[in-house]
């Protein structure tokens, strides 16, 4: 009898529905996220549990030069990346939202770069960028723009460019997807009374299209940014961090040194420290953006 | 402020033709309402005054000047969407400002209009709100103002009122009328409603179906329809409709619609006997008397000021509108008499008499 109670209660029962996805997070989410920010306070390596070493880890790598230029190359690398993703992104947002022959199709085809598995697209862009066979260079040299081959991925910054370039060619879809499905929730009415108030197309742009998709520009933003930040596989395949770590993101280079070179307590410390940078680009778009989403109709805070 | 004329304008989408040559003359200060059943092009051709459609066939002159191929932003119109479109991330005052700042006037001037178009509107309170902490009135009114500080040549009004409840829409219809007799600006109004055509124009267009039906002021409209269209989406409740044919008796012409059932026919009409027609009769023209036809009591609506009567009339319902109160019940045989019948072409709807 108490038992059958005890599971009719209404706030036994709300607790027990929300065990499964509560275990999920805790076993995928807490544990691993808690167990790599614990590490990077120890001088834990590969079979041999760490000791408590403080902020050691941290200090060591604020004066490591390769840890340094890795946070370099990963702000550099999030900055152009989704600056000119952002761009590009809107661009084609734009363009797919007018009438176009073949729309649905085209819109489908939008959407193959983001599709492909990012190790495989890894793959042809690291065959593109070959030194010997690339076809770029192929391309280049027949066109008489260039005497000899590109070589992509040898020298830093144009391994960094390259590297850019795959990730931006990667990440765009899903911008301009998202910035369309915003585009398309304004009212047409508003650009037809922006017209009749005498807006140029360039000042219904600016006037109207922007602020009325700022929000979702918010959203998309910080995914992108966060997705950029973090990237690991692009990098991986195509470079490895070479040449002379000039590519190095602080999520391969953390790999490298806990799970190759064994330093698990410094690679932890490594993958921490991009903590505060993410929650920094999140702050951001969360508090900077209120005021338009709510404006827009969203709930009162 | 200019007239509007508009001269055998056409419109279709693709194959489907939506406006079948209009011409329409709309005097300088004029309130034009287009009135019609949803789908008869009133909408679309409001449009093509306001530029937002291209103009399928015809011409548009605004003040004189053909504007066929001029942009909507110089035309000197404004208008006021049936969603109202208040750009939701400018304050009242922005959203009226727009216009004016992107016609590069000087701030102070922009204050200034602003302010005096919120003060005929009763906005001044509301100045720095955003749309959305606006209630249905007061976006309405908004979307006004946006269109008055302009000071524009033409208004334009789509369907403005239908997202209002029914008392404010009343209010509303009270309001902008109020406003036209103030600012005397050519106004053309789109709307479904005959009250609201009837109550606001100076001039009606009635359409259907692309067409013009007839052009006249409300109560030329309603007293003299041209024809079956007109006259049942003219007035209401609407006119009622007997099929019958028409009898010479003593000199003057009657309508049989059925075994002893006469409806007289208007003084000074000649049609043929023994055509079939249609014979028209408007509820409150209708009274309650012992020589009238024979008709029997379906349902009875008060309202308190009047009462309607639904009735039968052999195989049609009949209707009628009376002021006087009296305890009919529903099966009850009455008479009812009426005082002034049209006449109509059963085949071509146009009116004979």
């Amino acid at each position: 009898m108490s038992v059958s109670r005890f599971f009719n209660n209404r706030n036994t029962l709300g607790l027990m529905f929300m065990v499964p996805a509560g275990a999920l997070l805790l076993v995928f989410l807490t544990y691993p996220l808690g167990l790599g920010t614990w590490l990077g306070f120890t001088d834990a390596k590969i079979g041999r549990s760490g000791q408590w070493v403080g902020l050691e880890n941290f200090i060591f790598l604020f004066g490591d030069s390769v840890a340094r230029l890795s946070l370099f190359n990963t702000l550099f690398y999030t900055l152009v990346a989704s600056v000119i993703k952002f761009l590009l992104g809107l661009w084609l947002a734009l363009l797919l939202n007018k009438h176009l022959p073949f729309q649905a199709f085209v819109r489908a085809v939008v959407l193959l770069p983001f599709i492909v598995p990012t190790a495989l697209s890894a793959l042809a862009f690291w065959w593109l960028y070959d030194a010997q066979f690339s076809v770029l260079s192929w391309a280049l040299i027949k066109m008489g723009l260039i005497d000899e081959y590109v070589i992509f991925l040898g020298d830093p910054w144009l391994a960094r460019f390259s590297t850019i370039a795959a990730n931006i060619w990667r990440g765009v879809p899903f911008v301009a997807i998202t910035l369309l499905a915003g585009l398309q929730t304004i009212s047409p009415s508003l650009y037809e009374a922006a017209s009749l108030d005498g807006a140029t197309e360039w000042q219904r742009f600016w006037h109207v299209t922007l602020p009325m998709l700022t929000p979702i520009i918010a959203v998309v933003m910080t995914f992108s940014v966060l997705f950029t930040f973090t990237d690991f596989q692009l990098i991986y395949v195509l470079t490895r961090g070479g040449p002379l770590n000039a590519t190095h993101l602080m999520a391969t280079l953390s790999f490298q040194r806990a799970i190759l070179g064994g330093a698990l307590g410094e690679g932890a410390a490594l993958a921490t420290s991009m903590v505060p940078f993410l929650l920094a680009a999140i702050m951001f778009s969360y508090f900077g953006l209120q005021r338009r989403a709510w404006q827009q109709g969203g709930s009162d805070k | 402020m200019a007239e509007v004329t508009l001269k055998s304008v056409f419109k279709s989408f693709g194959s489907t033709r939506v406006v079948h040559g209009v011409d329409v003359s709309i005097a300088d200060g004029e309130f034009c309402v287009l009135v019609g059943p949803s789908g008869c092009g009133k909408s679309t051709l409001l449009r093509m005054i306001a530029g937002l459609e291209e103009i399928g066939a015809g011409e548009i002159a605004i003040g004189g000047r053909v504007v066929n191929n001029i942009a909507p932003k110089e035309r000197d119109i404004a208008m006021v969407f049936q969603n109202y479109a208040l750009y939701p991330h400018m304050t009242v005052h922005d959203n009226m400002a727009f216009s004016l700042k992107l016609a590069g006037e000087p701030a102070e001037a922009i204050r200034k209009r602003v302010e005096e178009a919120a003060q005929i509107l009763g906005l001044m309170e509301y100045l720095q709100r955003y749309p959305r902490q606006l209630s249905g009135g007061q976006r309405q009114r908004v979307a006004m103002g946006r269109a008055i500080v302009r000071k524009p040549q033409v208004f334009l009004f789509d369907e403005p009122l239908s997202n209002l409840d029914a008392k404010l829409r009343v209010q509303m219809r009270t309001e902008i009328k109020a406003l036209h007799q103030r600012l005397k600006t050519t106004s053309i109004y789109v709307t479904h409603d005959q009250i609201e055509a009837m109550t606001m124009a100076d001039k009606i267009v009635v359409m259907n179906g692309g067409n013009v039906e007839q052009i006249g002021g409300p109560l030329a409209l309603y007293d003299n329809p041209a024809n079956l269209f007109v006259a049942g989406f003219i007035g209401s409740p609407a006119m009622n409709f007997l099929p019958g044919r028409v009898r010479r008796a003593d000199g003057a012409h009657t309508v049989t619609v059925g075994p002893d059932v006469e409806f007289p026919a208007p003084p000074g009409a000649s049609i043929d006997a023994g055509r079939e027609v249609i014979v028209g009769v408007r509820p409150e023209h209708l009274r309650v008397s012992d020589d009238g036809v024979p008709v029997e009591v379906v349902v009875v609506e008060p309202t308190g000021a009047d009462t309607q009567i639904f009735c039968k009339l052999a195989d049609n319902d009949i209707n009628a509108v009376v002021r006087e109160r009296h305890e009919f019940h529903p099966g009850e045989n009455i008479r009812l008499k009426p005082q002034l019948t049209y006449i109509f072409d059963p085949a071509s709807g146009a009116r004979l008499a």
